[in-house]
């Protein structure tokens, strides 16, 4: 294929003589992938922190996420099963194996069934961490790895988050500045707004399309600072 | 897939008179023109965002060569393969040998339309594999084998009582009589069905809304999380994307993101907006053994550089044909090529030629309703109008039209001729309509007449009446 | 273009700017009470009106057919018609969009007539907008129009030149009048100048989804600034049968009410 490679950068070399988009140089590229400039922030989220989690939470309820805010992560196992019975669904959670859940303690629900990894077919409910919540448009940002398997984001009929009030960012640029800080881009970042929908009938607006039904956010508040 | 642009006219035709199609089509306004007006009315700084992007994406399309080998480089790095495709052809043959390969049986898709340009799925069946939208909206048209007519929303043309009889006669092995009068049965009736395709499948074919030089992500914009069941599922994550869907970096993405949902379906943000980087890594728990992107040129490159160059700019939201009038009148299928409506009239000209596509960049007022909604300024009506002038040198135009033209402007630049020519015709015809007001019927005005009563005009000419007056006060207005 | 660029060279004296009419080939051929009124409607507004008897028409046809040497051809002749004015004034967004919006552009690599064309251009205005936005007028006085009205905005004045407020702040001055706001009134009503022609059928669906709103509203008259968006919409109101009654915006305004309707005899 190397000869089709040659062919199109070529091809494209050539008709960019004629070009009248804009300059041509290496450096402008390497300038621009080097400083990444960042461009118009809107203004919705030139906020203190609280209300920037305040916009969080309006934004993603209005996709139709629900989000809970609890205290800490003690909190976690008794909301949790507040939402499976709210919905009339088993007791069981498939946890995502990240170390920021593991302080969870389970153990307080005896009646849950907890298990660890990735999403299996008939996994009904999973409960994952997540890197950021954007709050411009009540985004989560989730992440790939050891202990964030993409397969909890979208294989289960109902996904919980449990997202930090600390992790709260206020545009998308903010939450990337935060996963380049942890590091290179992983296999996946998921951006994820609201539950999984379609208008693909009609323009009607149906939610659970192929992903999850209900996206539920367990938003704990834990200071400005805090957060994994 | 096989342009029918020619056959614009006739489809157009039979498109004003089709009953459901029409009540099809007026579910744009509530669907997409409102939903996006109401959204855009809550970001001040929606219009400074549009001449922002504009701008990124001139400067990544003056630099594509370099972007695309970064992205490259990066895609590399990260454990990736590129294939880069000049044709369609290559392409799928490119995508077919990966199934090969790896002893692929099913192939599941995320809703490409790049995809659809290069026929990818025929290439796939005729090669023995099964290819499987899975998109809602593509599946519906994939089970009526039909092309898409919206390039965000394939089965638009369709009412849900076709969707429904379309479902009852693939799906065989479900109940006869099962409810099927709702959105929401069908919805889930697909998710069940698509399901069993998840996870089953070798192969997993997505393409790409971005390519983030920055990182060599490719990225793609969803709202039912079928692209990512497609990528997250299979061993194998096959994106097929064009080579100007590159962006420089992660904060240029978010630029134009931040106008892409709001265009389209008029959300803030879409439901899934998903980056991926390489295969799967020694300590992930899920996702892809290999990662392959395929690089389709298809004539992009030649369209650099041209008058139609600002097309490349299309971020493929939909919102031009979602406020056209002639798009909203005929659907997408009149069409005959994957894109329809204002950006396919600038752009098929340059991918499938003039000679097929002509008449799309003539079928418009040039009301300029696109150019006002368009979130790259992609100056719509300016092209359209350079693709005339390409007609009317190259001799494509029919030869009526340029014998009625030539005509007409021979005399409009001889004034005293044609003061003299329109004074007798508005006579005559001011005379023939005078008892009715109107004209049912004109000679060579068939056009017109045949739906619309031809206003009689008054019957002397502006030019006569004022060169009276004058003649009479001759002191002078 | 920018829309705010002041003509430069404006030689206003006690007797007000020299305005040249572009009367546009379809007033001159169908309507020409419409010129009349725009007459009136200048000399209201302080201007010294005057009608260059060798215009045709703008080019529109030619230019928008791809036919780039004709539309020159013609643009050279609309331009040395109608230099020496301080201002140019169509009764029409469209015919204004062309000499405004396009010459510049057509002309753009004649070094001789490229700035000519931008000259005319910086003065060149459609009607409404420039009594309200130029010459300042604020209403109309003394004029009456007993109907329920509503207005379609036709598309080149609307997004090529920004005709929008101005009609409506003029008309609402015209006593008796009631303004029924016309749904989608941004939405071309399938004229399109050759289209109509070309693609009947398109043209006839969105001229019959136009007819539809506009009977919808109730109002008995039906009013828009261009002559091609007037004949279409009232060729199909007729030929529907609908008893709205169809005339260019400057009539009412002028109150030169005398000739029946677009489309109407004498006796209906």
């Amino acid at each position: 294929m190397s000869e089709a490679r040659d062919a199109i950068l070529g091809g494209v070399r050539k008709a960019l003589a004629g070009q009248q988009l804009g300059d041509r140089s290496e450096a402008s590229v390497d300038a621009r992938l080097d400083g990444r400039p960042r461009g118009i922030i809107p203004d919705r989220v030139a906020k203190p922190h609280d209300a920037l989690v305040d916009l969080f939470v309006t934004m993603a309820e209005q996709v139709s996420a629900t989000v809970v805010r609890l205290d800490g992560l003690n909190d976690v196992p008794e909301a949790a099963a507040q939402f499976l019975a709210d919905h009339n669904l088993p007791a069981a959670l498939r946890l995502a194996p990240d170390p920021s859940l593991e302080g969870v303690d389970w153990t307080a629900r005896p009646m849950l069934e907890v298990s660890r990894g990735p999403a299996r077919p008939d996994d009904v409910t999973s409960l994952t961490a997540s890197v950021a919540g954007i709050a411009e448009t009540g985004t989560l940002m989730l992440a790939s790895g050891a202990g964030s398997p993409t397969t909890l984001n979208f294989l289960p009929d109902n996904h919980i988050v449990v997202l930090h009030e600390g992790q709260v960012v206020g545009a998308y640029e903010d939450a990337w500045d935060r996963l380049r800080a942890a590091g290179g881009p992983p296999r996946t970042v998921n951006l994820v707004t609201g539950p999984s929908r379609t208008g693909d009938i009609e323009q009607i607006i149906q939610l659970g399309a192929h992903g999850p039904r209900r996206l539920h956010i367990l938003l704990i508040a834990d200071g400005a600072d805090g957060g994994p | 897939m096989q342009p029918t642009s020619l056959a614009f006219k006739d489809r157009a035709r039979d498109a004003v008179t089709d009953a459901q199609l029409q009540r099809a089509l007026l579910n744009m306004k509530p669907g997409f023109q409102q939903r996006r007006a109401a959204t855009v009315a809550k970001l001040p700084e929606f219009e400074a965002l549009r001449d922002q992007a504009r701008d990124i994406k001139n400067h990544t399309l003056a630099n594509l060569d370099t972007y695309l080998l970064r992205f490259e480089e990066r895609v590399v790095a990260n454990g990736g393969q590129v294939h880069w495709a000049r044709t369609g052809r290559e392409a799928c043959e490119a995508i077919a040998e990966i199934c090969r390969r790896a002893g692929a049986r099913t192939v599941t898709k995320g809703k490409s339309m790049v995809a659809e340009e290069i026929g990818l799925n025929d290439h796939l069946e005729a090669e023995g594999f099964t290819p499987i939208e899975t998109d809602l909206g593509e599946y519906i048209i994939q089970l009526r084998h039909e092309a898409p007519s919206h390039i965000i929303a394939p089965a638009l043309h369709l009412v849900k009582q076709q969707i429904a009889d379309t479902f009852r006669e693939a799906h065989t092995d479900l109940e006869a009589d099962r409810p099927l009068s709702e959105p929401r049965q069908l919805t889930d009736e697909a998710r069940a069905m698509l399901r069993r395709s998840f996870l089953s499948a070798d192969v997993g074919i997505t393409g790409a809304n971005f390519l983030v030089a920055e990182t060599g992500q490719t990225v793609i914009v969803t709202n039912e999380g079928n692209g990512d069941l497609t990528q997250c599922l299979p061993r194998i994550h096959i994106v097929i994307s064009s080579i100007e869907k590159a962006v420089p970096t992660l904060e240029d993405c978010s630029a134009i993101l931040r106008l892409l949902a709001r265009s389209a379906t008029g959300q803030e943000f879409s439901a899934y907006t998903t980056f991926s980087t390489g295969p799967k890594r020694a300590e992930d728990l899920d996702g892809p053994d290999e990662f392959h992107v395929v690089l389709l040129d298809n004539g992009r490159s030649a369209v650099l550089g041209t008058e139609a160059e600002d097309t490349l700019r299309c971020i493929r939201c939909g919102a031009c044909m979602n406020h056209c009038p002639v798009y909203g009148s005929v659907g997408g299928h009149a069409y005959g090529w994957v894109v329809p409506g204002p950006i396919g009239a600038a752009l098929d000209p340059a991918l499938i030629g003039l000679d097929q596509a002509r008449h799309l960049p003539n079928a418009s007022t040039f009301c300029g309703r696109c150019e006002t909604v368009c979130p790259m300024k992609i100056p719509l009506t300016k092209i359209m109008r350079h693709w005339r002038v390409k007609e009317f040198e190259s001799g494509l135009a029919p030869a009526s039209v340029r014998r009625g033209l030539s005509l007409w402007a021979w005399a409009a630049k001889r004034p005293r001729l044609y003061r003299f020519g329109t004074r007798l015709a508005m006579r005559m015809l001011g005379l023939l309509g005078r008892r009715r007001g109107r004209i049912g019927w004109l000679p060579l005005s068939g056009g017109w007449t045949r739906f619309r009563d031809m206003p009689a005009p008054q019957g002397r000419t502006f030019q006569d009446q004022w060169a009276a007056a004058s003649r009479q006060d001759s002191g002078g207005r | 273009m920018d829309d705010a660029i002041p003509a430069d060279d404006v030689t206003e004296g006690e007797s007000g700017p020299r305005v040249g009419l572009f009367v546009t080939c379809l007033v001159d051929l169908f309507r020409p009470i419409v010129g009349f009124s725009a007459v009136r409607l200048l000399e209201w507004a302080g201007c010294r009106v005057e009608v260059p008897g060798s215009q045709t028409c703008c080019g529109q046809p030619a230019y928008n057919s791809g036919d780039r040497a004709d539309a020159a051809d013609i643009a050279r002749q609309v331009i040395a018609a109608f230099e020496g004015f301080d201002y140019v004034v169509a009764p029409s967004g469209s015919c204004a969009g062309m000499l405004r919006e396009h010459y510049p552009a057509l002309l753009a690599d004649d070094t001789d007539w490229a700035p000519r064309a931008h000259h005319l251009a910086r003065r060149t205005h459609e009607l409404v907008s420039f009594l309200v936005d130029i010459r300042g007028m604020g209403g109309v006085d003394g004029v009456r129009y007993d109907g329920a009205v509503t207005y379609h905005d036709s598309c080149s004045g609307l997004r090529e030149l920004g005709v929008k407020a101005q009609p409506r702040q003029l008309l609402g001055t015209v006593a008796g009048l009631e303004l029924h706001e016309l749904p989608g009134a941004e939405i071309c009503c399938g004229f399109g100048g050759t289209f109509c022609v070309k693609y009947p059928d398109i043209s006839n669906k969105m001229v019959g989804d136009k007819a539809r709103d506009i009977v919808a509203t109730g109002a008995d008259t039906m009013l828009a600034g261009d002559m091609g968006c007037l004949l279409n919409m009232a060729g199909k109101l007729s030929r529907d049968g609908a008893e709205v009654r169809v005339r260019h915006v400057a009539e009412v305004l002028a109150g030169m009410l005398d000739e029946p309707p677009i489309g109407q005899s004498r006796r209906s």
